[in-house]
């Protein structure tokens, strides 16, 4: 392989050597692989954050009653604890895989604006850095719950709340900037015959995904601006007593809310759409179908917002439009689900730690789906929103959805980035302490909520109590847990049995055509993908067809 | 492996300063400008705000002299191919959409107070009910009186189209045909209208700006007309605010761009950076366009 600048006799730049020595390798880099790693870093690091608050909601929850902490830091914990995870565990999980493996998957040498990739990581920790610091601030962090409903987060909120509204805005610009480099690189830097239906479906996904951040992230930045001004310049957006209107707050907000919620699992379907085929050894299923199934959900995800305001006072007809237009998206998902569970028919199946959490990752999505399709009749959602019922619905939808995604994916692709194999036999205890754990905290959920107990809040009912003891000990079994991943992935760094380029025998795609570990660069000469058949469509195709 | 015939070799450029001082240069302004904000909200004599913000805005202004200087070295050198300024031209593509969705938000705030929350407020359609809240309130748009006066005083009156605002939109509109045709004559080479037409076109701008300027004073001393005087005000400054500050944006960059143009850049194939601001104010001119018809006329 030639080296890219050379060929312009420019100075300065040598791209056969690897990475630069030291922190200003980190600071400066402009290499999607450094890039990628620290998302993914930053992500692992925030999820732990994230999940030490949800430890604490649980121990307060353990026994009706206060006993740890007082009401109104836990409502900064709820508050926080659903920032962190989706903002700065979820998303950012998402866009270290994508900076890792988009290039690898569509032979290009690197994300198409290398510099502004590196601008949207590192405003990632700078607005992490200012939200976490509003906990320490007088008054308090945010404490309005992560949907930071108006006048909660404006009339009544903490002082703190201008500094949280900056730093939604900093991940705002990050989101963005991050989405644009997706979508560029994947309309631009294709390797030749590399054609959009030849694409694996994590790069379709992801395609779509950035143009719902695109689309939805400004409209957020939008109503943290609404509120700003309500709360510093005297507006009245959310104030009827100025002829605005506290609900138009919500209206905003769900119309980014609803599409953020698949931002949060269309990656998690591409990348499950590849771990599949490759340990059932055959292609992928329906990948046409996948295609436009993935495009009907992100149509559809902008037109049911309100489905999360069915209580909140809106006329008869919208309630009508938003309950049938929510349920038309398990149209779409269930043909998802219907290929993956086609994949597998009849496949060769073996189950490595990435196969288990994609299988998990379809059942108990599923499970999510169909609580989803109970919350979108909007009568009966009469009776369970802002009840437990909803926290199981989209923990059920999240945890093994978008976070066994990202661990599926991790396991996958481990060996690639590290050129070793992790241990198998601990990453199968992970899975399965996971499986246990996750299942005993959520699914007890669905029958307090069921049953009447309201969501965020620090004491209740005593005849919750047995539930909700059960629902503490899977989640602390779930957070100990993942320490024990955090210690895999160090020790698969460190050492291991190495791994080939190829090391699982079903998986298809050029990322697989690189040597593990992957090289510092790699298709400076973008492979030639014309040749690859018509029957490898959409696995990516191999180098040597 | 050689497959330059097919496909020519990407820029990727070596390890750059700008973007974590960007970082750092957006997190102070944010900083002070939140202690500004709260300080002044809570009635705090001293406030550290304003200095760690003014920091912060220098920071940015080195930082985008750097960026944008950087890049445009690269690109007089020659590095960029024809693939890397399809990268650009995407990128500048859907930046400007995501531009678009930050408008739509407050449009779509509009339409709202407008169609369905302000005449429920005022005892009408599906959710009148909404009217016990202030027995008697009585909407109408524009709002010239508020459920609660003495919260949000009413305006006394509002901006007419057909004053100020037609005449800025005739700026506007125009300054997007001048700016074309300093575009025609980038492309046939010919400096001299360039120029012409640069130049015509940042002045459009900021006669357009400075008419605005006018016409907020104009509401803010004569006709009661705030960000503070209910609903009315607050779409309409938002809204105002917001487009003026992207012309205030793009009237910079097209700055940069004439100054760029006195100093030989450009060549009749090659101006992106020409083409980007050209982009970015045709933009603004849109949401203009929308602004009037829909803030002002209706
Ligand atoms: C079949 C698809 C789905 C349907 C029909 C559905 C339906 C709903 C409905 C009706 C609600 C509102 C419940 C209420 O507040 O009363 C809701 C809440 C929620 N859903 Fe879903 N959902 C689906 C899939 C998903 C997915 C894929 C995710 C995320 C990956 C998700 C995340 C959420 C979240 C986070 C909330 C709660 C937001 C909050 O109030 O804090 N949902 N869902
Ligand atoms: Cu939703």
């Amino acid at each position: 392989m030639s080296a890219v600048i050379d060929d312009h006799g420019h100075a300065g730049h040598d791209h056969h050597h690897g990475p630069a020595k030291g922190l200003s390798r980190w600071l400066l880099t402009t290499n999607h692989k450094d890039i990628g790693s620290m998302y993914l870093w930053f992500s692992f690091a925030a999820f732990l954050l994230g999940g030490s608050m949800a430890m604490v909601i649980r121990a307060e929850l353990f026994q009706p009653g206060l006993q740890i902490v007082q009401p109104e830091f836990f409502n900064q914990m709820t508050t926080m604890h659903g920032l962190i995870m989706v903002f700065g565990a979820v998303m950012p999980a998402f866009v270290g895989l994508a900076n890792w493996m988009i290039p690898l998957m569509i032979g290009a040498p690197d994300m198409a604006l290398p510099r502004v990739n590196n601008f949207s990581f590192w405003l990632l920790p700078a607005a992490f850095g200012l939200l976490v610091s509003t906990l320490f601030m007088e008054g308090g962090g945010p404490n309005f719950g992560w949907t930071f409903y108006a006048p909660l987060s404006t009339t009544y909120a903490p002082e703190s709340v201008t500094f949280f509204i900056f730093a939604i805005h900093l991940m705002g610009i990050s989101s963005i900037m991050g989405a644009i480099n997706v979508i560029a690189t994947i309309l631009n830097l294709r390797a030749p015959g590399m054609t959009l239906m030849k694409m694996p479906l994590f790069v379709w996904t992801w395609l779509i995904t950035a143009f719902l951040l695109i689309a939805v992230m400004p409209v957020l930045a939008g109503v943290v601006t609404m509120m700003l001004m309500d709360i510093h310049f005297g507006t009245s957006f959310f104030s009827a007593a100025g002829g605005g209107d506290p609900v138009l707050f919500q209206h905003v907000f769900w119309f980014f809310g609803h599409p953020e919620v698949y931002i949060m699992i269309l990656p998690a379907f591409g990348a499950v759409s590849s771990i599949i085929p490759a340990f059932s050894r055959k292609p992928l299923f329906g990948y046409t179908s996948m295609v436009y199934a993935t495009g009907a959900i992100a149509f559809l995800s902008f037109i049911v917002w309100s489905h999360h305001m069915f209580t909140v006072g809106i006329p008869l007809v919208g309630e009508l439009f938003f309950m049938y237009a929510t349920m038309l998206i398990a149209v779409p998902t269930g043909v998802k689900v219907f290929n993956w569970v086609s994949t597998m028919w009849r496949g060769s199946l073996s189950f490595e730690a990435p196969m288990l959490f994609a299988v998990a990752f379809v059942i108990l999505f599923t499970i999510g789906g169909f609580s989803g399709l109970m919350l979108a009749i909007a009568p009966a959602d009469f009776q369970y929103h802002d009840t437990y019922f909803v926290v199981a619905h989209f923990h059920y939808v999240l945890v093994p959805g978008a976070i066994f995604g990202i661990f599926a994916s991790a396991y996958y692709w481990l060996p690639k980035w590290t050129g070793h194999m992790y241990d198998e036999t601990l990453a199968k205890l992970h899975f399965w302490m996971s499986f246990v754990g996750m299942n005993l905290a959520f699914f007890p959920m669905h029958f307090v909520g069921l049953a009447g107990m309201p969501r965020r809040i620090p004491d209740y009912n005593m005849m919750f109590a047995n539930f909700n003891m059960v629902s503490s000990v899977g989640a602390f079994m779930f957070g100990a847990t993942q320490l024990l991943f955090l210690f895999i992935v160090i020790k698969c760094i460190r050492g291991g049995p190495a791994a080939p380029a190829k090391p699982w025998d079903g998986a298809e795609g050029l990322e697989w055509s690189v040597p593990s570990p992957a090289p510092y660069h790699t298709f400076q000469t973008p492979p030639d993908m014309s040749e690859v058949h018509e029957h490898r469509k959409g696995t990516g195709g191999e180098l040597t067809p | 492996m050689s497959q330059q015939t097919t496909h020519e070799q990407y820029y990727v450029p070596d390890q750059s300063k700008w973007p974590i001082i960007a970082t750092v240069a957006l997190l102070v302004t944010v900083y002070g400008l939140g202690t500004w904000f709260n300080d002044l909200k809570a009635d705090r004599a001293e406030s550290s705000g304003p200095l760690i913000f003014f920091v912060g805005a220098l920071l940015v202004a080195y930082m985008m002299f750097g960026w944008f200087g950087a890049v445009v070295k690269e690109s007089r050198a020659g590095l960029y191919s024809a693939q890397m300024d399809r990268s650009f031209r995407w990128g500048m593509s859907w930046f400007i959409f995501s531009e678009v969705m930050f408008f739509a938000a407050f449009f779509g705030a509009l339409f709202y107070i407008r169609y369905w929350a302000g005449p429920w407020l005022g005892g009408e359609g599906d959710k009148g009910i909404s009217n016990m809240l202030w027995p008697g309130f009585e909407y109408s748009w524009p709002l010239l009186n508020t459920p609660d006066p003495k919260l949000y005083p009413a305006p006394e009156g509002t901006i007419s189209a057909w004053g100020l605002p037609l005449i800025n939109t005739v700026l506007l509109v125009s300054s997007s045909f001048t700016l074309t045709w300093a575009h025609h004559a980038l492309r046939k080479n010919n400096r001299q209208q360039l120029k012409l037409g640069l130049a015509l076109t940042v002045l459009l701008g900021a006669a357009f700006l400075i008419l605005q300027i006018e016409e907020y004073v104009h509401a803010y001393t004569e006709l009661g007309l705030t960000l503070g005087s209910g609903i009315y005000g607050a779409t309409f400054f938002m809204l105002t605010g917001f487009h003026g500050a992207h012309v205030t944006m793009g009237a910079i960059i097209l700055t940069v761009m004439l100054v760029r143009i006195l100093r030989g850049h450009f060549s009749p194939e090659h101006h992106f950076g020409f083409e980007a601001a050209a982009w970015y104010w045709h933009f603004v001119d849109v949401v203009w366009i929308a602004l009037f018809v829909f803030v002002y006329v209706l």
